[in-house]
């Protein structure tokens, strides 16, 4: 392996990651300041101008609290249940497309981690591993409630990975191939798959709302039934670990909604834009524009979490199960169909 | 007309408990109306009053920190009588009466007056019932306009005449104001 | 270096293997095996085949092993109150064992490994559409035959756990 290679994947990790954290960190600050928007309120702004250094008060506020541990057997487990869930979100960047290329140093700059050939089946295998953070913390609790939201958010998990699947099929059908690169290629210009696969993007959106477990999914912090859920027993940064890996996981879906569906880093013009203007700049606002998309889905979550109220617990199962999983069967049948028909 | 066929706000709707159609029960519509609406919300003017740099304003018959008044020529009114500590449902206020020297008429205009007048503002629920009890219209909450501010000391919260008397310049102003008028 | 990662993978496999039978407590026993899931999917990459790895990893780690963690915390078997068994069903096993292993061992004695060296076909066989079309042309009527199994297997896990309509 030439030592350049490895350089340049190092410092893309390093980039992307230090990106995540931050868009993590951010997200929370954006998700209080939106709550309140949208509630005719103003939102923290004490620290910092406008509240800007409200994140960094906050994870200096969660370092300096008391570590508890509450009087369970599984003391190891307890302690690993966060930094799986942490972790897991924290992995999928690695498949993502953030850009198309640089030209640095008279060499061409991938601007992704690894370009896998089952990129797509990856981030299905980490979003499946990740429910383990939350069920494994919720067990090791040794709390009731703890251990009834780590089994909703189990089960959510699992029936909604199905559904999500089903959509993904269509479209990988439609793009014939996993590669998220490819993917991303695929949709220069306007050429953007929600127009081909708008019942798909619906599903995987619902979906995606569910894996994360956001509002209107969020059962399994529920606070009116099961107090906070599975990290009632967790205090300190092993619960920041735990809210931190919640909007880690939100960035990261919303990129995955961003690539997929609404053309990664592509926007139109982007060709001419190579042409004159060169790969550089073309590509610098490739990645502002993903950018952009990423804030854009952000901030739909957060417009989601403060319109719909929580659903029930069988409403949820009745929705996953006998609603989506339907549609997206017949979603890929439709898919089928016409592939067949134009070819 | 009975009353479950009035609107009394006017906004009454009648609840159907009709089947819903295909599309609405997707909920699709119903939700892009919701997302609607909260955008709406974003744009609109924020209510919120930022306290320390912006006051509400008080209203006139807002009862806050206590004031013992002084009269036109300056003198403490309290004569001790004990009526509002009697009267205090919350038994905040406690005090010890004094006679009055002759060298010290320019002080208190009765001839008995309280020497210690003491309100616990952990106990008092600022009720104004002191207030009414009063026959020498000495205590007033509505005056000081002053909320009583919070604080770390259970001591602290016991106020004594040094904060609850009116202040000597504000005796003289309204003096000053009487006068005028 | 793959030989090393070879030896290292192999060691959490056994490792984690063996604790899955021998830890005391059930929702240990399946953590340990998750791990050992992972690492099998570690022997899957080092073979180069990333396709059956992650699938590995999605439907064992992610699908069944949650569901099996789901029944044992369900059950609340995580107290360890685990009654001694009678003798007879102990010498049983281990003679059932014994015999398994003899089976394993006749087996392995009386193969004969074919060593031949690696050719290249040409084809990328860890490539999705070259695993496609193989599955579905090649072998179209055994996986076909799969997912009938599987349909019937769902089909039939439904039916039994749907309770019997009592005759009014």
């Amino acid at each position: 392996m030439e030592s350049t290679i490895i350089i340049e994947k190092s410092v893309i990790i390093i980039a992307v990651f230090a990106l995540t954290m931050l868009m993590a960190m951010y997200s929370t600050l954006a998700e209080r300041k939106i709550a309140a928007w949208l509630q005719d309120r103003v939102g923290p702004n004490r620290a910092g101008k406008g509240g800007i250094l409200q994140p960094l008060a906050d994870g200096l506020k969660l370092f300096s609290k008391e570590e508890f541990l509450p009087n369970t057997p599984n003391k190891f487990l307890f302690v690993i249940g966060p930094a799986i869930s942490m972790s897991m979100a924290l992995i999928t960047s690695a498949v993502i497309p953030w850009g198309d290329k640089l030209h640095l140093f008279g060499r061409d700059i991938i601007l992704q981690a690894t370009d896998i050939d089952v990129a797509m089946l990856f981030i299905f295998g980490v979003l499946s591993v990740s429910v383990y953070g939350i069920m494994i913390g919720g067990w090791a609790s040794n709390n009731k409630f703890s251990l009834m939201s780590a089994m909703r958010a189990g089960s959510q998990m699992i029936s909604y990975e199905v559904a999500m699947g089903l959509a993904i099929i269509a479209l990988v059908m439609m793009s014939g191939t996993l590669s998220l690169r490819e993917i991303a290629a695929q949709q220069s210009g306007m050429n953007w798959n929600i127009f081909y696969q708008p019942l798909g993007f619906l599903i995987f959106l619902v979906c995606s709302f569910a894996e994360t477990n956001r509002t209107p999914f969020d059962l399994a912090e529920c606070e009116a039934e099961l107090i906070g859920g599975y990290h009632t027993e967790y205090s300190s940064m092993k619960m920041g670990f735990y809210l931190f890996a919640e909007y880690a996981s939100m960035f990261i879906s919303s990129t995955i909604l961003a690539v997929l569906y609404f053309g990664a880093y592509n926007y139109p013009g982007m060709d001419w834009a190579v042409e004159n203007w060169g790969v550089n700049i073309a590509n610098v606002i490739g990645m502002v524009v993903l950018f952009a998309k990423i804030c854009f889905f952000i901030f739909f979550y957060m417009w989601i979490r403060w319109t719909i109220p929580r659903f029930r617990y069988d409403q949820l199962m009745n929705l996953g199960w006998k609603m989506l999983i339907p549609l997206a069967i017949v979603n890929i049948v439709i898919t089928g169909a016409v592939i067949l028909l134009f070819q | 007309m009975s009353l479950d066929t009035v609107s009394l706000s006017g906004r009454k709707k009648e609840v159907s408990n009709k089947k819903m159609t295909f599309w609405e029960s997707l909920y699709l519509v119903a939700i892009a109306k919701g997302l609607v609406i909260t955008i709406r919300h974003l744009f609109k003017r924020k209510v919120t009053i930022k306290y320390p740099e912006q006051k509400r304003e008080f209203s006139p018959v807002y009862r806050g920190q206590h004031m013992l008044m002084r009269d036109d020529e300056g003198r403490e009114r309290c004569t001790a009588c004990g009526l509002c500590a009697l009267s205090c449902p919350a038994e905040a206020i406690t005090m010890k009466a004094e006679e009055r020297k002759p060298e010290e008429k320019h002080l208190y205009r009765e001839e008995k007056y309280a020497s210690i007048y003491e309100i616990n503002m952990l106990r008092c629920i600022f009720c104004g019932l002191c207030e009414e009890a009063c026959p020498k219209q000495a205590i007033y909450l509505t005056k000081s306009k002053v909320i009583v501010k919070s604080n770390s000391n259970r001591e602290d919260f016991i106020y004594g005449k040094d904060k609850l008397v009116m202040p000597l310049e504000m005796a003289i102003q309204n003096t000053n104001q009487n006068k005028a008028s | 270096m793959i030989e090393v990662l070879f030896y290292i993978l192999s060691t959490i496999t056994l490792g984690t293997a063996l604790l899955t039978i021998f830890s005391r407590n059930p929702i240990h026993s399946a953590i340990y095996l998750v791990i050992c899931f992972f690492s099998i999917a570690g022997h899957y990459l080092l073979l180069n085949a990333q396709f059956l790895a992650i699938v590995h990893v999605i439907v064992y780690s992610g699908a069944i092993m949650i569901l099996m963690l789901f029944t044992i915390m369900l059950m609340n078997l995580n107290k360890e109150h685990e009654k001694h068994k009678p003798k007879l069903i102990i010498i049983a096993a281990t003679i059932a064992f014994c015999l398994v292993a003899l089976v394993l061992l006749a087996a392995l004695l009386k193969t004969k490994p074919v060593v031949e060296s690696y050719y290249n076909s040409g084809t990328d066989f860890q490539s999705i559409k070259v695993l496609g079309q193989v599955l579905l042309n090649e072998y179209m009527v055994p996986f076909e035959f799969a997912s009938v199994l599987l349909l019937v297997a769902m089909i039939g896990a439904v039916l039994i756990s749907k309770k019997e309509k009592q005759k009014a």
